[in-house]
């Protein structure tokens, strides 16, 4: 049973208006995206600067609007539901961001922070409110005298933590986590990647899990979609990924990715991909990552490669995989 | 093999409104001819105010005391005018962020011709000859074309291509890269740390590599200093630190990676301490499984476990790490 089904979600941007001065350029964030979370599955979305992980996750939170598609949750369609018709729905989904520093009001008290779901969603009041904070704040491992500080007198690790508790407050079957941990120090991150794989044992919620960094996904994950300007190239269960992966650009991910022991670092085969990631405006024809792919034929610049399965649970969209979901290999 | 840099008992202290901040305390270290040394550490460790110190590129409010032997002189003695002749010149500098690094308004030749003619004395023709030559160095297809471009025109990857062929345009002996992949995508950083190792290879350039990233400290470093709140803790050959770590510290970082098959992260209690007392003890103690009476009454000397690999700890040792 899936909690959230995410089907041909399109976001286009417009690059400023050409009366102000902009280009009035459409950028293309996210093509054709569909993917289903289901209960209690932590599913990784990986992809580069760019490849527009960040939109999708903005948009299943429904904090920009989808340009197409649909988003359902718990079955029920909340892709153009106005904010009020949507109020209800973001107890079941709740989103923690990257920048633990701006996605916290500078003028609330942590505990406020924590509180003010619980306040809107009329989940607890007056005294009650307290003290499930502070059954929050020790379940994500914070001291409850700290609830009395303000954002900028906690460290980057307790900010984050604050936020995590803030969107478990109204326990959610859905969380949506864009990059949690990446502007963490190694130590303070692995504190929090362990926090919430704990937390996901506990409560069983869902997550659709952010992230540029592929160990952490290693990590966290039970399967993971790999995006590449604008849409998914391959999504396989985490096991199959890391061993098998068969569209080129995951496998030139994998590659790149530096692995922290200079013996295996070393005698490893990195495959350097040619220039840039092109641009969302302009993406170029065909299979996307065609201008960077080492393998790539006529029929990639020509025909977009539609997801196709490749192994039990594993899709992936390129023309050089065979019917039976036999792979190409880049370097060599 | 001789040494290029040499630094003694190098601290910078910052005074600030609030006190004293001892920012780096009694780092010693030293660099040969063609070695990539990583320096490695979480934020507010020191690693890049100390690289700035030995430059003196920091702030006033900065006192800074020891030594930084550049080829026998030292560098935190010399007169401005003569400073200016080391920086950039013999060591130069890249960051981690190309686009604040680089100047909007001016194209790509134009920067990198500004530093050959400005140390090198080079007209403008020749300046740009050679920029172009330097931009084929690292590896930015069309040269030519690009030359005459402006930063806002060039990828992120090739900022820092940029940045590093500025760096490279006076021939210096040692290049030193603060966080170069940081801003970098994956597939981005895999290019320019080739680069990196290339360089050092084909014009034996030494690099001192300030990271937060052990992968990348892995892929690219000959030797690894680890720096705790300010203080050296560990020094090794790279493949020894990583293969046998000595400081409880530096197995808590190697533990808080995560790994294919690892359940669960090592973490490091508590947090890094202030920077305002200088304490006759471990630092890391107070967050530190191995920790004992001893730890807290005077600071740890470093102690040699094996050739090339020092160790400030009493209790040295790859066995048990922190828990």
């Amino acid at each position: 049973m899936s909690v959230l089904e995410v089907d041909g979600l399109v976001k286009h941007f417009s690059s400023g208006n050409r009366i102000l001065g902009g280009s009035g350029a459409v950028v293309h964030a996210v093509e054709d995206v569909s993917f289903e979370l289901a209960r209690g599955e932590v599913l990784g979305l990986v992809g580069e600067s760019g490849s527009g992980k960040s939109t999708v996750a903005n948009c299943v939170a429904r904090l920009i609007e989808p340009t197409s598609g649909t988003i359902r949750l718990h079955g029920e369609e909340i892709t153009h539901l106005s904010r009020r018709a949507m109020r209800p729905h973001r107890r079941r989904l709740h989103i923690v961001f990257q920048d633990s520093y701006s996605s916290l009001n500078p003028r609330f008290t942590a505990s406020q922070i924590v509180g003010e779901p619980l306040r809107l969603h009329g989940l607890a009041r007056g005294a009650g409110v307290d003290s499930r904070v502070v059954e929050l704040f020790e379940r994500v491992g914070l001291r409850s005298e700290l609830r009395f500080r303000y954002p900028h007198e906690l460290s980057g690790g307790q900010r984050q933590r604050v936020g995590l508790a803030r969107a478990l407050s109204v326990e959610p079957s859905v969380l949506v986590a864009d990059e949690p941990v990446s502007a963490l120090d190694v130590s303070v991150q692995a504190s929090i990647l362990n926090l919430l794989r704990d937390l996901q044992d506990d409560l069983g919620f869902s997550c659709l899990f952010i992230t540029h960094d592929l160990s952490t996904v290693e990590f966290l994950c039970d399967r993971v979609a790999v995006m590449y300007l604008g849409r998914i190239v391959e999504l396989a269960p985490r096991e199959q990924l890391y061993a098998t992966p068969k569209h080129p650009y995951t496998q030139a991910l994998l590659s790149a990715a530096v692995v922290p022991d200079p013996v295996k670092q070393r005698a490893r085969q990195r495959v350097v991909l040619a220039g840039d990631i092109p641009s969302p405006i302009s993406p170029p024809s065909g299979c996307a990552f065609h201008t960077r792919c080492p393998l790539a034929q006529q029929i990639c610049a020509d025909e977009l490669p539609p997801l196709k399965p490749v192994g039990s649970g594993h899709t992936a969209a390129c023309h050089l995989i065979g019917p039976t979901g036999e792979a190409p290999t880049i370097g060599n | 093999m001789s040494h290029l840099l040499e630094v003694r008992d190098l601290s910078v202290r910052f005074e600030t409104d609030r006190g004293s901040l001892h920012a780096v305390d009694r780092v010693s270290f030293s660099l040969r001819e063609s070695e990539v040394l990583g320096l490695v550490g979480e934020s507010g460790c020191g690693k890049s105010v100390m690289t700035m110190a030995t430059l003196r590129l920091l702030p006033r409010t900065a006192v800074v005391s020891g030594e930084a032997l550049f080829e026998g002189v030292d560098l935190l003695k010399q007169s401005p005018a003569s400073l200016r002749r080391v920086r950039g010149r013999e060591i130069a500098f890249v960051f981690q962020e190309p686009m604040t690094s680089l100047n909007p308004v001016f194209t790509v030749g134009r920067q990198i011709g500004e530093v050959l003619r400005l140390h090198l004395g080079l007209s403008k023709r020749d300046a740009q000859d050679r920029a172009i030559e330097l931009l084929n160095l690292v590896h930015i297809a069309a040269p030519a074309r690009r030359v005459n471009e402006y930063p806002h025109q060039l990828s992120g990857g090739m900022r820092q291509r940029v940045m590093i062929a500025m760096a490279l345009a006076c021939d210096p002996k040692i290049l030193v890269a603060d966080e170069p992949t940081t801003a970098l995508d994956v597939t981005i950083q895999a290019g320019i740390l080739d680069l990196l190792r290339e360089l050092r290879e084909q014009i034996g350039i030494a690099i001192i590599l300030i990271t937060h990233n052990l992968g990348v400290v892995a892929d690219v470093a000959d030797r690894v200093l680890v720096m705790y709140a300010g203080r050296k803790v560990e020094e090794a050959l790279v493949d020894d630190l990583f293969a046998a770590p000595q400081h409880p510290y530096t197995l808590g970082l190697l533990g808080a990676l995560p790994r294919p098959g690892v359940r669960l992260l090592q973490e490091i209690p508590g947090r890094v301490p202030s920077l305002t007392v200088l304490p006759d003890a471990c630092t890391f103690a107070p967050r530190c499984s191995r920790a004992e009476e001893l730890c807290y009454a005077r600071e740890p000397a470093f102690s040699t476990v094996r050739p090339q690999h020092a160790v400030a700890c009493i209790h040295p040792g790859s066995g048990v790490g922190v828990s």
